[in-house]
């Protein structure tokens, strides 16, 4: 099972879990991006994030499809949200389910990797005296 | 041929807007829209990377685009 999602609404962790829930698995990992109060010492007020959503929706399934097939879990589901975040708001939520657990905290690692380089979705860090893309000058 | 070129991010404040029209030779490959790209838009060069989405994939240097073709400028992603 695959279920990827970008949502303007917060994220529900608990039914990322329950969506991922697989008797013939035994084991769930889930990595949640939370947002961080500060950036090099910096404090953060908030982040911004947008995306291209047609073609993020589709690197996303095909992270979650590549994790299928080079780890043999069953089911994964990657829901991100879009638009203003405070400190603490989760952007990502991960749910990888697997027969056995290495394999599921591989795939949960590969997801969430592999989504930071590959995914059209950018944000902007907001702070008291400015704000910046982030990794857009790097 | 004219299009529509669709921007995200700091292309977005770059271009100053979400989409911009632009008319490009025909049968320009995606590495002559980017030399033209940064020349009309000199702050392209100071970017880390970027780089250009053709139909919803990443696209190599030397495709070939159509007008049809929905064509997006890609900054450095920063998901997660």
């Amino acid at each position: 099972m695959i279920d990827v999602k970008i949502s303007a609404e917060p994220l529900d962790i608990t039914t990322c879990i329950m969506k991922t829930t697989d008797t013939e698995c035994g084991g769930i990992a889930i990595f949640i991006g939370t947002v961080r109060n500060k950036t090099n010492a910096k404090k953060v007020i908030r982040l911004e994030y947008e995306c291209y959503q047609s073609m993020a929706l589709k690197e996303m399934k095909k992270i979650a499809a590549d994790a299928v097939r080079l780890s043999g879990i069953k089911n994964i589901t990657i829901h991100h949200r879009m638009g203003i975040l405070h400190i603490g708001d989760s952007a990502v939520v991960i749910a990888v389910s697997a027969p056995h657990r290495e394999a599921a905290f591989d795939a949960c690692r590969y997801a969430i990797d592999t989504l930071k380089k590959t995914v059209p979705i950018w944000k902007k860090e907001v702070f008291e005296d400015g704000e910046v893309w982030v990794s857009a000058h790097a | 041929m004219k299009t529509t070129i669709l921007t995200f991010g700091i292309a977005k404040e770059i271009f100053n807007g979400a989409s911009k029209e632009m008319n490009l030779k025909d049968g320009i490959t995606v590495a002559e829209l980017k030399n033209s790209l940064e020349a009309a838009y000199p702050e392209m060069k100071k970017l880390h990377s970027y780089l250009i989405a053709v139909n919803n994939e990443y696209a190599e240097d030397d495709l070939v685009l159509d007008s049809a073709d929905e064509i997006a400028i890609i900054p450095p992603v920063s998901g997660g």
